[in-house]
């Protein structure tokens, strides 16, 4: 009797082991190596600072620079302001893969839909495309997005699409790892109907002041400001980053 | 193409029906403390610049398995097209089989259009197909080359991220090379600068790095051609080898000998003539 029990109780926890390894899947195939660092097995992470703010007449985006793989920085220039259309950026924060990969697939479906129309596309159809892709794999991706950019309808417009696919439109929004430390200074120093020169400012800013605390943020600060007359990018390096006082 | 000896049509792109086996195998044979064979990975060193008239890439030659070395000069600079060449770390397999089908497919568009192909090309088509397979394909490739519009220097990581950069490097090995690179990169360099950068960044690799080693290959594209130096530096720790096996008759004692005929019946015979007009 006591045989054939723990033959069965074996088998079970035979059966318990498979299950737990098919849904751990293969992360553990890739690592383990003696030579290989941790850092070859992870997956690449913006773990960013992204921000977007509007203005009469347009929006100001900006990012810093910095890509991590665990520890190591693997793209220290790292451009996160992407082109989805002429008037239309998005900055990515969260698996560098996924979100380049939807970043493509949105400015293909984008373009196609804006020849059909014969017309420069809305700020909120982009919006929605992201929107649609980030709630519909929200389990195979990890994606945060803030689209931005100008049209003609309601001039300068920023939506944002946090992980897990909500889509909502704010007048200045921020993301990424780096975005925690800068609620303060975003929620206190925001007004409405600052000018074009002020939000520069104010990105740069709260850019330079994530970048100070959050250790997976830095590098230079890339701007882009996007108004009915086109998009002008600006760079600040890591030299000419507004100063706060020191502590 | 129809193997006699296939039982079944093997389905387009990467099966991986055998590492699940492996992981139940793994699981289910770990009380007994037994473990699958480790996959050869080219734990590595690989480095590329551009400079002021194309693009220079080093990689050094050594595949590991576990800690044994299973090949001293392993080519790990692929070939694409004629002027586009991949270094490849990761699983080993992974990078040859990735860039051999990226070369296929630039192959058939080049021949289909005509035209040479271009960097962005190589970089999206391998780009799309790592993310399809969300990081099981192993293979970190750093993808240079000159083409109509200039010399660009790509990386696509295993998940499908790309980045395009002036310099870099890749591999166990990186963090050495890296900082050699940082230190004395410039942009527009001269081509025999940028050689000698490449090879003290990759060697800096070989020395940090015990994934590492053995000689070191460079390959330069420019907008004339390819110099594909293998090896450009060897080991200065490789061994002479006589490679003579022979041994001299008598080296092993004869005991004893004995002959047996053996004897055959001609059971039936069959002649057919040959149509030879």
């Amino acid at each position: 009797m006591f045989v054939i029990q723990n033959k069965l109780r074996s088998v079970n926890s035979v059966y318990t082991k498979m299950a737990a390894v098919s849904a751990m899947g293969f992360s553990q195939h890739l690592s383990s190596n003696d030579f290989a660092p941790d850092w070859t097995s992870r997956e690449v992470s913006t773990g960013t600072t992204i921000m977007a703010v509007e203005f009469d007449g347009g929006v100001v985006m900006g990012a810093d620079s910095r890509t991590t793989t665990g520890a190591y920085i693997a793209n220290r220039v790292t451009d996160k302001l992407t082109p989805i259309h002429d008037r239309i950026f998005c900055c990515r924060s969260g698996s560098a893969a996924d979100t380049q990969a939807i970043a493509d697939a949105v400015t293909y479906q984008l373009g196609f839909h804006s020849i059909e129309l014969d017309e420069p596309p809305l700020i909120q159809t982009a919006a929605n495309l992201f929107k649609d892709m980030c709630y519909r794999y929200r389990e195979e991706l990890m994606a945060g997005i803030i689209v931005a950019g100008w049209d003609k309808r309601r001039g300068g417009q920023v939506y944002t699409v946090p992980v897990g696919g909500m889509l909502t439109r704010q007048p200045v929004s921020v993301g990424g790892s780096g975005s925690s430390y800068i609620y303060g200074y975003v929620d206190s120093n925001f007004k409405t109907g600052m000018t074009k020169e002020e939000c520069l400012r104010f990105t740069a800013g709260a850019i330079s002041l994530a970048m100070e605390r959050d250790g997976s943020s830095g590098g230079v600060v890339r701007m882009a400001v996007i108004s009915e007359e086109g998009v002008e990018r600006q760079v600040i390096l890591g030299n000419e980053l507004p100063k706060f006082s020191t502590v | 193409m129809a193997l006699s000896y296939v039982l079944e049509t093997p389905v387009s792109g990467f099966n991986f029906e055998n590492s699940t086996r492996d992981a139940r195998l793994e699981s289910f044979l770990g009380d007994m403390k037994v473990k699958a064979p480790r996959p050869l990975k080219t734990g590595t060193t690989i480095a590329g610049v551009v400079c002021k008239d194309g693009v220079v890439l080093g990689a050094d030659t050594r595949a590991t398995s576990s800690e044994v070395v299973a090949d001293k000069m392993c080519a790990k600079i692929h070939y694409i097209a004629p002027n586009i060449y991949c270094c490849g770390a990761g699983t080993a397999a992974d990078t040859e089989k990735t860039t051999d089908l990226l070369s296929s497919n630039l192959t058939i568009f080049s021949m289909n259009s005509g035209r040479n192909p271009r960097l962005v090309m190589a970089a999206n088509i391998l780009q799309e197909m790592l993310f399809r397979y969300k990081g099981q394909i192993g293979a970190h490739l750093i993808l240079g080359g000159v083409d109509c519009t200039g010399s660009h220097l790509y990386i696509v990581g295993p998940y499908g991220d790309l980045d395009k950069v002036p310099y870099l490097a890749m591999g166990s090995g990186d963090l050495a090379a890296m900082g050699i690179m940082e230190d004395r990169f410039k942009p527009n360099m001269e081509t025999e600068d940028a050689k000698i950068l490449v090879r003290d960044a990759i060697h800096a690799g070989i020395m940090s790095d015990l994934g590492s080693g053995n000689n070191i290959d460079i390959c330069v594209i420019t907008g004339e051609g390819v110099d594909y130096i293998r090896p450009y530096q060897e080991s200065e720790y490789k061994d002479m080898r006589q490679r003579k096996y022979k041994y001299k008759p008598g080296t092993t004692a004869v005991l004893g000998k004995s002959v047996i005929p053996l004897e055959m019946q001609l059971v039936e015979e069959i002649v057919q003539q040959m149509d030879t007009a």
